[in-house]
């Protein structure tokens, strides 16, 4: 059993297992904060932005002053942002058989591997996460194609030119390979190939395996994944949460037993506590507004944001911010906010039965009656007529590279009384805002990531004891900003195995069974023999027939009639030799009664030795040598046959044959 | 009590004006008939209580469901005693029937409360006079008791009644001997009775056993019936009971027969030879020293039960005869590993150090204490160590041990992060005890548990005045200061040890609750000023952090406070000093976003921490410029309107306070003329309209306050501010706010009458001076704002603290106007009649009629008529005083078991 890892990102992953002849892709995640080395993407023209200065070389030489800019200090590409892909180059992914995604952030680089790599099977993914994922695609997409720029930088990805340039440029891996965003197009045509499945669905994959999506906690219909044969099983923890928010409660007890876990998306933030950052958010989002600014917060258009406005739609009353208004900005803005609504069967219990009431399962729905809460899908149109100060602003996208985001913090930046609040863990907060700087408006950071984290960890591996655990690198240590932090990594044993990006792992795993159907004729003709009590033997001369990775035994064919020879025999009809066999024995020889036998059959001076592995019976007078031992007997005796003869039948007196 | 089980008994007043009460049952004539009435749930002192109701809001319950829960009466009716110290004939006549029921196993007794109570009522009788007379009296009783040792289906409770019963009535010696006559002792604890029989698995009868041998062994013939009957080795085997109860109370019982065994204080010097004790003490003392030796834990433990009770409640000079003899057996305990009964060893050890019977140098305790401490593991050790911290008189050498075992998980702490414990020393020769090392790294639970016991240990010795000296002030700081970063988990250990104990305790919150705790503590002392800078930083930390629990953001601002106010001060000025100003301007902020934090437990802390700064600095120029520069003055004004109603009350409370020091900024704009003037609006608005009792109370607490200290909204038109406020609290339903209602009319009618107010309210001082000017004129006010009516109204009031509080109010009114006779009586003007005709209404329930504009005479005249102190006499009894007499009791049982036979025709 090999893993290919194909993505250095551990909340992003891209693996692929090789398990039973099958080769099934684990998620494909897209690494976006490539894009924080690009200029933001603004929606109108930005004479801040457009008037930056061009980045020459420390010896004046300013060749590269068209793509990259100088902005405070740090300097970026000016140009249409691009995306760091899975590795394409270790292993052929025509190959892949299947695709298994477990939560909709984790496909977004579905469309470069579908589309461009040959692939031909079959992608698996819950409704929600494909619903929800098309419309992160979408935004995506609309976000890059509806601000279009001219300029392609190429130039900086040159080899010996990234060398001269200042970090974080100098040290970004693998440039060649980033590449801009996909079409609509692809992002259909990827999506078509995703075929839908529910929560413990079994899915038989060419026989060999079964995989079965299982509830992770993490976001509306997110998966964790066993991958199992008979004899094996394989987990795949990716995205979980133990936390009780919207989505259903995680499945944990599906995941004992696993020969092998690999386990990625943990929680980016292992030091927040998502409560205290929640409340973090209420306090700072109240503070702004009763001082009369106004709040932007950067986020994704599904996930997160039906908590936070959960969480505000308790508080604003309290708070006293009934009316202040929300507007939530995204060109799925509206789907988003009505798909949630639907999807019942994934929602916590709590949730799923005010369906039945009914009522909405998210409060949202009353924020958005009682006109608290406006969507629109861009900033043009009704949101222009409608928006009114102080007020909060939830919009994408959370890289502050595009979208309607690029505009506000152009808008609000320069004012103190207006804050920003980060609650996506995905993007640095500074990296984020360094195109913006100077900013004179606050900046919060309230990183909201309900993945597990390493004592929810601790106790889950303790609770489904995995024999073997594969993880990112980066778990297995802790991080380098806080190296005492012992607490902030995997903990077991054995120690966890980790991967790094364009490895590949040899897991621990051998295959030591394969099951076996024996045809109901050929089992109806066997006779066991009880050999201990509870244990019976039968032996079975059979024709093992494979196909599709099942394996059945059948009876073997009757012995040809004999044929004049006219007809030639077809090779398949060969029939193996069938010599006749000889008995099993089974059984121990009782050395005391043995002996006994031996005198009782004239043998006269037997001495007996005991040994490490057994006995040796000694016959002084005959010159034999009985060698007993726990599963071999010997007689050596000198060229007398008549006696080996002999003494075998006594000593077969003892075993039983079958 | 639990809160909110105010009694039958005194439910069963509220029901009406007391005609329904049973013949002799009816209330102790009062003046004007007033009963006690009214909720006992909301007390004064409690203060969030769920609010009061009125009784005629009370569902009316039938007196067999009044009686049927007695469970709090009967305790109450043990605590206050019941009145009746002889039997009165009345009780003698319900005695036979209430006998013949209890030997009747067909009728159940339901409620063995009422066993209680009878039996407390028989002690009461028994200790006033003679038990022989009383069952000679009563032979029903010797029935009774005779009844019982019938082989019979008798039910536990009543069997155990009466044993325990046999056992007070036998604890006189003539009465032991009449029992002792017809054998019924033997045969009730002896074989014969309940012990051998299937009635003794029932843990109440093994229990009454106890009991009843407890009360009988109380003189030299108790002593040789022990003997005979052979109940001491019972009551060995019952130290080993299933039953907790029963296994304690043999070991008690032991104990009071040992005492009664041996030799009293006046008796000859006692004899270090077991040959010379008594019979009974011998094998008492034998059975322990058997048990000390024995190899099973729980013997060991109950043997050393035993002597920490003896030792603790006996101080005859016998007692140091025993240490002396036992004390060898106790020290052998230590040499075994690990130490058998570690616990109950320690509580023996410090109740012999405590003991004023023993002389502790001679007996060689010092040295099996500091045995103990060095042989105990550190978390049995530092209780130990604490209790010999405390003792008076003892050695330097081992109070230095003892300490040092306290410290040492701090010690360790402080090596684990690789800090320097401290240039002081006491730490210096502990840091190395790896046995420490060990408790605390292994697990979370024990690194926690000894941790948060050390704290506690620490915390307790503080403000002792034999606190070991010198005080390791700094290094201990430096320990809180280390295990809260390391629980916040900003501190870096480098050490393996380090890193381990950070992971082990990041983010418990019983630690960091315990050392903020400690912290707040440490205060008191000083420290070194890089020291303090660090107790800031990781205080503000704290306050800062979103991870802070609730509970441990109310004891990081407990903590904050206290630090600052022990920050050192310019000599002559009270203000903050200005590290503590500094500090003063990085917190407000975080003030500031915890005041908008969605927990309203934060929010609630948050409040309260203003409220105590603004008491403290409110008139500070310094301080009032730091806050006065921040948003934390609107922000609590916004909180008034908060959804929780703890967190508007404490607003409410916070604003008076920010008021009263002139801190409310005036919101700008024409919309609010007068900021100052619309609070006081809005606190009358909050008084007359919030649906819950706290923001009312805390509104009342604020304008009293104001009252007093002449705020300048009040004191504009004080007569109508307090004329508004009484009219609002006298409709209030919730008690405390009336209670409140009447100390802001006595406040006002202080400072009417021109009086410095007394201590005491009710402190009748005829000696003071006559108001100035005439009286009626000083009185006049009092009737403009209505202050009577409110008053008169109170002292009617269905809730006994008010009704209370306004008794006083008008007795001290009363003696202030008594030494002046200027004024004309007016008793029988046909007001004064109708005033009192109103009254009488009012007393029966009916207030709905107004008493009108009163004249000061009037007032004068209603005021002498009625009879305050016997009012005031019947309110301070308790609620069921009335019920409480031994046949209320007799007649309540039987009324339960349906031999009055009232009740029958209920069926049909």
């Amino acid at each position: 059993m090999k893993l290919y890892c194909l993505s250095g990102h551990p909340t992003l992953p891209c693996n692929v297992l090789k398990f039973k002849s099958t080769t099934i892709m684990l998620d494909c995640g897209l690494d976006m904060t490539s894009t924080l080395n690009f200029l933001p993407l603004p929606l109108v023209q930005s004479p801040r932005l457009s008037n930056l200065p061009g980045w020459s070389l420390k010896d004046g030489n300013a060749f590269l002053d068209k793509e990259l800019k100088e902005c405070s200090g740090h300097v970026f590409v000016d140009s249409v942002p691009e995306f760091c892909l899975p590795e394409t180059e270790l292993i052929d992914l025509s190959t892949v058989d299947v695709i298994l995604i477990s939560n909709y952030h984790c496909m977004m680089a579905l469309p470069y591997i579908t589309e461009h790599t040959g692939f031909s099977g079959t992608v698996y993914a819950t409704e929600p996460t494909v619903q929800i994922g098309r419309l992160l695609m979408e935004e995506l997409v609309n976000f890059i194609e509806r601000v279009p720029k001219a300029q392609s930088a190429s130039l900086w990805k040159n080899k010996d030119i990234q060398r001269l340039l200042p970090s974080p440029l100098k040290d970004a891996v693998e440039v060649s390979t980033w590449r801009r965003c996909y079409t609509m197009q692809e992002v259909n045509s990827a999506l078509s190939k995703i075929q839908l499945v529910g929560y413990s669905q079994k899915i038989e994959l060419f026989g060999a395996v079964q995989v079965t999506p299982l509830s992770s906690g993490y976001a509306l219909g997110s998966s964790n994944w066993i991958i199992q044969s008979h004899y094996e099983k394989v987990s795949y923890v990716s995205g979980s949460s133990l936390l009780t928010t919207h989505p259903q409660p995680m499945d944990q007890a599906s995941l004992k037993n696993s020969d092998v876990l690999i386990l990625t998306g943990l929680t980016q933030i292992p030091t927040a506590n998502p409560d205290g950052m929640v409340g973090e958010f209420c306090s700072n989002l109240a503070l702004t507004v009763r001082n009369g600014g106004n709040v932007l917060v950067p986020c994704y258009p599904s996930g997160v944001i039906y908590d936070l406005l959960e969480c505000l739609y308790q508080y604003i009353d309290s708070a006293g911010l009934s009316n202040i208004p929300f507007y939530f900005i995204s060109p799925v803005a509206n789907s988003s906010l009505e798909f949630s609504q639907i999807f019942a069967e994934w929602l916590c219990h709590n949730k799923q039965t005010k369906v039945y009431l009914p009522e909405p399962p998210f409060p949202h729905a009353e924020l958005i009656q009682t006109n608290k809460l406006k969507h629109y899908p861009s900033l043009h149109g009704d949101f222009s007529s409608d928006f009114r100060q102080p007020c909060v602003v939830f919009t994408g996208h959370p890289s502050l590279r595009f979208g309607d985001v690029v505009h506000f913090m152009e808008l609000w930046g320069k004012s103190s009384l207006n804050t920003v609040i980060f609650t996506e863990p995905d993007f640095s907060y500074l990296e984020a805002l360094a195109p913006y700087q100077p900013l004179a408006m606050k900046c919060i950071y309230c990183p909201i990531d309900t993945r597990l984290n390493f004592i929810q960890v601790s106790k889950l591996l303790k609770e489904v004891q995995p024999l073997h655990v594969v993880c990112p690198e980066q778990y297995t240590q802790p991080p380098p900003a806080q190296s005492h932090r012992m607490d902030l990594m995997i903990d077991c044993q054995p120690p966890a195995m980790s991967y790094r990006r364009a490895e590949v792992l040899a897991l621990p795993f051998k295959r030591r069974y394969e099951k076996i159907e024996i045809m109901p004729e050929l089992a109806d003709a066997l006779v066991p023999m009880e050999i201990k009590p509870g244990i019976s033997l039968a032996t079975v001369s059979a024709v093992l027939h494979t196909k599709d990775n099942k394996h059945v035994l059948q009876p073997p064919p009757r012995p040809a009639q004999p044929t004049g020879g006219k007809k030639r025999k077809r090779a398949s009809e060969d029939i193996p030799d069938c010599k006749v066999l000889k008995p099993l024995l089974s059984g121990s020889i009782p050395v005391e009664q043995f002996v006994q036998t031996l005198e009782k059959h004239g043998f006269s001076d037997i001495k007996v030795e005991d040994t490490a592995k057994g006995h040796i019976v000694l016959l002084q007078e005959a010159e034999t040598l009985i060698q007993i031992e726990e599963d071999s007997t010997h007689i050596i005796c000198d060229n007398d046959e008549m006696l080996r003869v002999r003494l075998r039948d006594l000593v077969l007196k003892f075993l039983q044959k079958f | 009590m639990p809160a909110g089980s105010s009694g039958t008994y005194h439910r069963r007043l509220c029901e009406g004006d007391g005609s329904v009460l049973p013949v002799g049952r009816r209330p102790v004539s009062a003046p004007l008939r007033v009963g006690p009435q009214g909720s006992r749930s909301g007390l004064p002192g409690t203060l969030r209580v769920s609010r009061g109701r009125r009784p005629c809001a009370r569902p009316r319950r039938t007196r067999q469901v009044a009686r049927s829960g007695v469970g709090p009466a009967a305790a109450e009716g043990r605590a206050a005693g019941i009145s009746s110290l002889t039997m009165d004939p009345e009780c003698s006549q319900l005695l036979p029937a209430l006998c013949a029921v209890l030997a009747d196993p067909r009728q159940p007794m339901a409620d063995d409360t009422c066993l209680e109570k009878l039996l407390d009522w028989f002690k009461t009788i028994t200790e006033a006079g003679s038990s022989l007379l009383l069952l000679q009296g009563n032979p029903c009783l010797v029935e009774l008791l005779c009844h019982m040792l019938k082989p019979q289906d008798l039910s536990s409770r009543v069997l155990a009644f009466s044993l325990r019963l046999t056992g007070v009535l036998a604890a006189q010696e003539d009465c032991f001997q009449y029992l002792q006559q017809g054998e019924l002792l033997p045969k009730l604890f002896g074989e014969a009775g309940p012990l051998g029989g299937a009635a003794w698995t029932s843990p109440t009868v093994r229990s009454g056993w106890i009991q009843g041998l407890r009360s009988l062994a109380q003189h030299p013939s108790a002593l040789h019936f022990l003997a005979d009957c052979g109940a001491v080795d019972t009551i060995f085997s019952l130290q080993e009971d299933s039953s907790l109860f029963v296994a304690s109370a043999a070991g008690q019982l032991l104990v009071h027969i040992l005492g009664l065994s041996m030799p009293g204080p006046a008796g000859g010097p006692p004899s270090l030879q077991a040959g010379d004790w008594p019979a009974c003490a011998q094998k008492i003392v034998g059975h322990i020293e058997e048990s000390l030796r024995a190899t099973a834990t729980p013997q060991i433990t109950q043997a050393l039960n035993v002597l920490t009770t003896t030792f603790g409640h006996c101080h005859d000079p016998w007692t140091q005869v025993l240490w002396v003899r036992l004390s060898p057996l106790v020290a052998g305990l230590l040499e075994k590993d690990p130490v058998p009964a570690a616990h109950s060893l320690v509580d023996l050890l410090l109740s012999v150090a405590r003991s004023p019977g023993l002389s502790s140098s001679s007996c060689g305790l010092w040295e099996t204490l500091a045995q103990t401490l060095s042989h105990l593991s550190p978390t049995q050790a530092g209780p130990l160590a604490l209790g010999i911290l405390k003792l008076q008189d003892c050695p330097q050498a081992l109070r230095a041990q003892a300490f040092a075992v306290l410290l040492q998980p701090l010690a360790c702490v402080l090596k684990a992060t690789a800090q320097d414990p401290g240039p002081s020393g006491v730490l210096d020769g502990i840091v190395g005890d790896s046995m420490t090392a060990d408790m605390l790294l292994p697990s979370k639970a024990a690194c926690v548990g000894l941790l948060c016991r050390t704290l506690a240990h620490l915390e307790l010795l503080l403000p002792l005045p034999q606190r070991p000296c010198p005080w390791p002030q700094a290094p201990l700081l430096g320990a809180a200061v280390t295990l809260l970063q390391l629980c916040g988990g900003s501190a870096r250990p480098t050490s393996d040890a380090g890193r381990h104990l950070c992971a082990l305790l990041l983010g418990c919150v019983r630690v960091q609750r315990a050392a903020l705790d400690f912290l707040g503590t440490l205060s008191e002392g000083t420290g070194p000023r890089e020291l303090v800078t660090q107790v800031f930083a990781v205080l503000l930390e704290y306050l800062r952090s979103p991870d802070s629990s609730p509970t441990v953001l109310k004891k990081a601002f407990q903590a904050t406070f206290r630090w600052l106010l022990s920050s050192p001060k310019t000599p002559g000025c009270w203000d903050l000093d200005p590290h503590a100003l500094l500090f003063l301007r990085d917190l407000l902020p975080v003030l500031q976003k915890r005041l908008c934090s969605p927990c309203w437990e934060v929010r609630d802390s948050g409040l309260e921490f203003l409220t105590q700064m603004t008491r403290h600095w409110g008139g500070q120029a310094g301080f009032r410029h730091a806050l006065l520069a921040s948003e934390v003055p609107k922000l609590t004004e916004q909180l008034l309107r908060d959804p929780e109603s703890y967190v508007r009350a404490s607003a409410v409370t916070a604003m008076g306070q920010l008021s009263s020091q002139g801190l409310c900024v005036p919101p700008a704009g024409p919309e609010h003329p007068g900021g100052q003037q619309s609070l006081l609006a809005e606190l009358l608005h909050i008084l007359s309209t919030d649906s819950e009792g706290f923001p009312r109370r805390a509104v009342m607490q604020v304008f009293t306050q104001w009252l007093r200290d002449s705020h300048a909204d009040v004191a504009g038109d004080t007569e109508q501010f307090v004329a508004g406020v009484l009219q609002v609290a006298s409709q209030d339903l919730d008690w405390e706010v009336r209670a409140q209602g009447l100390e802001l009319a006595l406040v006002f009618l202080e400072q009417t009458l021109g009086q410095p107010r007394s201590h005491c309210p009710c402190a009748v001082t005829p000696a003071v001076a006559a108001p100035v000017g005439p009286l009626a004129q000083a009185l006049q006010p009092l009737c403009r704002v209505r202050l009577f009516e409110f008053a008169f109204r109170a002292l009617f009031d269905c809730d006994r603290p008010v009704a209370q509080k306004s008794c006083d109010l008008l007795l001290f009114l009363r003696a202030k106007t008594a030494s002046s006779g200027s004024l004309q009586e007016s008793r029988s003007s046909p007001h004064v009649a109708s005033v009192e005709a109103a009254l009488q209404r009012w007393q029966a329930g009916d207030q709905a009629q107004p008493l009108g504009d009163l004249e000061p005479e009037v007032v004068l005249a209603v005021l002498r008529s009625l009879d305050l102190e016997g009012l005031q006499g019947a309110l301070a009894e308790s609620s069921d005083h009335v019920e409480k007499s031994p046949q209320s009791l007799l007649q309540d049982m039987l009324a339960t078991v349906g031999v009055l036979g009232g009740n029958e025709a209920d069926c049909y």
